[in-house]
């Protein structure tokens, strides 16, 4: 009942703002379906905290405690992303970047776009989280391409063909599996299902299993930006509207990576080695050390971020790689933490940038002059996702770091460099454009800050004190895949 | 092996199946293009109607006359009529170098051969061949999106990995799940249309459908 509210919440928002998105309380309506979406995700959550795992509908859909602080993760901060989009958004009218029509396709996808990574995450049937998360892509390409200006079309473009066809690997990979499942499950939709596969997944076929899962990791790792499947990820986030680069960063390369977390547990069962975990560690290092040296060569601020968030995801995937309780602890406190600091930045970095009128680095300056607390949320936020104590990043950093000195010791000095090099990267951009002589202007509506203030404080929070049944799930679903 | 007709027929289409697969490879034009993913589409159908006839699964059906509907008559008018509207219907592509990308062609079959080999020995008899051919009319179609130029051939190209995909899942396990089938269905459709709404984008933005105009955004 629940999960049905979850599901149709945001599906019945993205069919209102279709026909009243254009409407001047668009902004307040999507923020209010939003606020509905977390308020179910809240009762679902509630219903889990109180009853443990859930499926319904057939077993279609499922909560375990793998997803469902994912779940929880998404719908609050597609909710909060709402609420900075709607003075964001007004600025972008008021400065004739986009107009009531396009508000209106903005609108709508924004509510479908939730609700197709709520879908993914809360669908039984890995066929069904194939179709939710290609659908994922289709809601959010033409929100990349928003602007309409020619380096947003290509960036869209590219992200499009990038991912559709880095999607369609991963069709291949479940058309393997359902291959391998048929034989112990028998035909029909209930052997894709995890819940059925998880039961079975010792007798499933090594040889085809394997093979799978390279498909699924590179199609699944399209999404998450592991390199070198990465190149769409900077282009996304740099053209696209700032909000759609907050829930991008904040939610979609998690979704990506539970997809490919869940198969790694499957075929880890079939295997009985670590190959798949191997194969993630690579892409994981991988993804950290070539992001993090791309980072000082960054101009544009929100392409900056997001090579930070391919170097973040590439933290989580080495984590899920290294497996046992500890890492894959510290893997699923990242996700959370990296998505609450990536969107809360995002939200700063969009205000700063309608200040200054530029993306470019160079050009803001002295953001904490003209408004303290877009410069401070700023320098706060960078601060919290370079991993400085007492925030939460710094707690799995930690973790992932004195996992991987136990048990893969020479991976340590990349890890070790690269963060460093980040820390560098980062720090010496941000401080200049916080600091200094001001050029920033005051906006036309008052910019939404307590979402950024908001998430930090969470952040703050989750390195200090992590709540009991957060913990207890972060237990579980690490047990879950060891 | 004496194997029974149906069979036999399967693996006709199939080779038929990689033979458009080439041919799209090297076609210049856009609306022969067309015209070769339809009958891809109708081979993809067909086949998948013996396997139905064959092993007796209903929903097999079901999803071949989805095909048809999807593949053969929507997409294909689809794309004319986009052609149409964008006035590029007679357009003639420049490749360079058809012998060599025929030849990298010939290694991807052949490399999708033995990598499907040790699963198709699992495979069921009906279909045990076609597995292979399956995986390289994917790989082929993907060698075509990376050697097109234009916007165009370069989403027939995607399409046509779709469908290399649907005659995967025929051959290796009589189909997916039909509620999968039809999710995936819904976003080949919907990804077809915002293919082309992004035409008009595009040509409205580069006054050309060359995907050369967009390689501005690159790392310096």
């Amino acid at each position: 009942m629940e999960i049905a509210l979850v599901l149709a919440v945001p599906l019945f928002g993205g069919a209102l703002l279709a026909l009243l998105g254009h409407k001047r309380w668009a902004p307040e309506l999507n923020a209010l379906m939003s606020l509905a979406t977390l308020a179910a995700a809240a009762l679902l959550t509630a219903r889990v905290i109180a009853d443990g795992p859930v499926t319904a509908m057939d077993e279609q859909f499922f909560v375990d405690p793998f997803n469902v602080f994912l779940v929880a993760l998404t719908a609050f901060v597609g909710f909060t992303t709402a609420l900075f989009s709607r003075p964001y958004m007004r600025i972008e009218e008021h400065d004739g970047r986009v107009n009531a029509a396009r508000l209106r396709l903005y609108h709508s996808m924004y509510q479908l776009f939730s609700f197709t990574m709520l879908l993914c995450l809360l669908a039984n049937n890995v066929g069904i989280l194939w179709v939710a998360l290609e659908g994922a892509t289709l809601s959010t390409v033409l929100l990349v391409s928003l602007y309409r200006t020619p380096a947003s079309l290509e960036a869209a473009w590219k992200y499009f063909i990038l991912c559709s066809v880095g999607i369609a690997q991963a069709l291949f990979g479940v058309i393997l599996l359902y291959f391998a499942a048929e034989r112990v499950l028998g035909p029909g939709g209930n052997s894709l299902l995890w819940t059925h596969l998880y039961e079975v997944r010792d007798q499933l076929e090594p040889t085809v299993l394997s093979l799978a899962f390279v498909f699924l990791l590179v199609g699944f790792g399209t999404k998450v930006g592991l390199v070198p499947l990465h190149n769409w990820l900077p282009d996304a986030h740099a053209e696209g509207p700032t909000p759609v680069s907050a829930v991008l960063s904040g939610l979609l390369l998690n979704v990506g990576l539970y997809a490919v977390v869940r198969s790694k547990v499957l075929v880890d069962g079939a295997l009985g080695s670590n190959f798949s975990g191997d194969l993630m560690m690579g892409f994981g290092l991988l993804s950290v050390v070539v992001a993090a040296f791309f980072l000082s060569r960054q101009k544009d601020i929100k392409r900056m971020f997001a090579y930070s968030s391919i170097e973040h995801m590439g933290i989580m995937t080495f984590a899920f790689g290294m497996g046992g309780p500890v890492a894959a602890f510290a893997g699923l406190l990242h996700m959370t933490v990296h998505s609450l600091t990536k969107s809360a930045i995002f939200f700063a970095v969009g205000h700063a940038s309608q200040k200054t009128g530029t993306q470019n680095m160079a050009d803001i300056r002295g953001l904490i002059q003209q408004s303290p607390t877009v410069g401070w949320g700023l320098a706060i936020g960078s601060l919290a996702i370079l991993g400085m104590p007492p925030f939460g990043v710094f707690t799995s950093e930690f973790m992932v770091l004195t996992t991987a000195m136990h048990e893969h010791s020479w991976a340590t000095p990349f890890l070790l460099t690269a963060l460093g090099v980040a820390f560098a990267a980062i720090f010496g951009k941000v401080q200049p454009m916080v600091f200094g002589e001001t050029n920033a202007r005051r906006l036309p509506h008052s910019p939404a800050l307590v979402p950024v203030f908001v998430h930090l404080a969470l952040v703050l929070m989750l390195g200090l004190y992590i709540p009991p049944y957060l913990v207890e799930w972060y237990r579980q679903a690490a047990a879950l895949i060891g | 092996m004496e194997q029974p007709l149906t069979s036999q027929l399967v693996n006709l289409l199939a080779a038929f199946l990689l033979l458009i697969a080439f041919a799209m490879l090297s076609q210049r034009r856009i609306l022969t293009l067309i015209k070769l993913f339809a009958w891809q589409g109708a081979a993809l159908a067909v086949s998948t109607a013996l396997v139905a006839y064959s092993t007796g699964q209903a929903h097999l059906y079901f999803s071949a006359a989805l095909t048809v509907l999807l593949k053969v008559m929507l997409i294909p008018w689809v794309l004319h009529r986009l052609i149409d509207r964008l006035d590029v219907r007679w357009d003639v592509e420049t490749l360079i170098n058809i012998p060599a990308t025929m030849l990298i062609g010939i290694g991807l079959v052949i490399f999708a051969f033995s990598l499907a080999a040790p699963i198709s020995e699992m495979a069921s008899m009906l279909t045990r061949s076609t597995l292979g051919i399956a995986m390289a009319s994917i790989l082929l179609s993907f060698l075509m999106m990376i050697v097109r130029r234009k916007a165009v051939p370069q989403v027939i190209g995607f399409l046509a990995m779709e469908n290399g995909l649907f005659f995967a899942a025929t051959s290796a396990t009589y189909g997916m799940p039909l509620v999968v089938e039809l999710g995936v269905a819904l976003d080949v459709l919907v990804g077809t249309f915002i293919f082309g709404i992004f035409f008009f984008h595009i040509r409205e933005q580069f006054d050309s459908l060359d995907i050369r105009h967009m390689e501005k955004l690159k790392e310096d």
